[in-house]
């Protein structure tokens, strides 16, 4: 019934998104619009700062985070469809993971796009560790995604919550982008740190457990009006 | 209730006292600790700086604590002490990082540094700030919303308890503390002293700060009745 009502969730979402797109290519232009600055700041004759690319690439997944996130949620306000889910008769927790892998998922497609362009434009050999950087990223993800999905589906009922949803996720998703941050450097060191990169990879999965078992235990009294 | 009351009334105003007088005798007791071997005066403010953050962490569990009880029992008293709570985590930990900061200047050279205690204890900070604007301009709802914000800042707290003993970082462990007691008593006693007089000024604050927002609920209650 759980798994069933999750995928079902994410199911109607991905069809939505497959039909219009708008979530995903607006997200993308902004990311990559997002990089492009960051280039034409800190890319000088050629050469870029020194460890700006990790940096970058975590800023950029961030930002088009919390637009995605708020675009997600504005989708389900604008035909009361969340008000909706939410009195169906499903276990509440499971609209959540749905909306979550949802997030995740479009987050992750992304993040696709932008490492190469990130490695291109910032001259950083991402791919030498894949499986690391895979695993920083998606870990990183979820964290963000955990926090942020749990925040915009209560600030649907609010007035200003453009404003109020970075103010709400950014202090307490901070320490995620931190780990993503330095794990990603030290990976981009010479030679690769593989020590320090598992020490963020295992902090990043002690934060994803904490976030992800808070939101699934506060969603249900917080969602209840 | 008029004599619970009164004599609560009177025990704040006797706990005021005795907070006053600490606050008074903390200098002196400061002073004549034994001066640290490496640091020697730097060293004092020491004594004002663990007390902040025992206060704030005081603040912190019972912001979090207040706010999973509002969230799961409703109850308006639980979400009060929640909010007095986060304003007092906000302005002790404004005290601490300052406090901590004058110390670096002078221990390390420098006012700040991207070390990890020191970023950790900063986000904490950030996270109720973050508390305070949702409560004041979210409008209505507001109170969930900070609810889960507390919850979270208290979960992230002990990341920043343990994130001396998980990194090599400059600030100290905190082993240091617990070994204090036997390295050197009369230090350790001037501390506990501070500490304990920070944890009394702490809970006065937190009745007052409470009490007033009962009577905000008071009178908002009063309007609504006048009107209806």
């Amino acid at each position: 019934m759980f798994v069933k009502t999750a995928l079902l969730v994410l199911k109607k979402d991905f069809t939505i998104e497959a039909k219009s797109g708008e979530i995903l290519y607006t997200t993308l232009f902004f990311a990559v619009s997002c990089v492009l600055i960051f280039a034409m700041a800190f890319v000088k004759e050629g050469e870029p700062v020194d460890g700006a690319g990790a940096g970058i690439l975590w800023i950029a997944v961030f930002f088009a985070g919390n637009l995605a996130l708020g675009r997600t949620f504005e989708r389900e306000r604008y035909a009361e469809t969340l008000r909706a889910l939410l009195l169906a008769p499903a276990p509440r927790p499971a609209i959540y993971v749905g909306k979550l892998l949802g997030i995740v998922l479009l987050l992750l497609l992304t993040e696709l796009v932008l490492v190469p362009i990130v490695a291109f434009l910032f001259h950083v050999a991402l791919f030498t560790r894949p499986l690391f950087l895979a695993a920083l990223l998606v870990l990183g993800t979820i964290g963000f995604a955990s926090v942020g999905t749990l925040f915009a589906a209560m600030l649907v009922r609010t007035r200003a919550r453009d404003v109020m949803l970075p103010i709400l996720l950014y202090p307490i998703t901070i320490p995620v982008i931190i780990a993503g941050l330095l794990g990603t450097s030290a990976l981009l060191q010479s030679p690769v740190d593989e020590p320090m990169a598992i020490l963020w990879i295992a902090l990043l999965i002690c934060f994803d457990a904490v976030f992800v078992t808070l939101a699934l235990w506060m969603f249900e009294p917080l969602m209840t009006e | 209730m008029g004599q619970v009351g009164d004599m609560m009334n009177k025990a704040f105003w006797v706990l005021a006292a005795v907070t006053a007088l600490m606050f008074a005798y903390a200098p002196v007791a400061i002073a004549g600790a034994p001066y640290e071997s490496t640091m020697l005066l730097v060293q004092k403010i020491f004594y004002f700086h663990f007390s902040t953050w025992m206060a704030l962490t005081a603040a912190v569990v019972i912001c979090g604590t207040g706010s999973a009880i509002y969230l799961f029992k409703g109850s308006a008293t639980a979400d009060r002490l929640a909010f007095a709570a986060a304003e007092l985590t906000v302005v002790f930990g404004a005290f601490g990082l300052v406090s901590g900061s004058l110390w670096a200047r002078k221990a390390w050279g420098h006012w700040w540094q991207w070390d990890n205690r020191l970023t950790m204890a900063l986000l904490l900070e950030l996270v109720f700030i973050g508390y305070l604007l949702v409560r004041k301009y979210g409008g209505p709802g507001a109170e969930k919303l900070s609810t889960a914000m507390g919850i979270f800042g208290a979960a992230t707290a002990p990341f920043v308890y343990k994130s001396v003993d998980w990194w090599r970082t400059i600030h100290p462990k905190t082993s240091v503390m617990r070994s204090l007691g036997t390295t050197s008593p009369e230090m350790w006693r001037v501390v506990w002293f501070c500490t304990f007089a920070f944890l009394l000024l702490f809970t006065l604050l937190l009745v007052v700060r409470v009490h007033l927002e009962e009577r905000r609920a008071e009178l908002d209650r009063l309007y609504l009745e006048a009107e209806g």
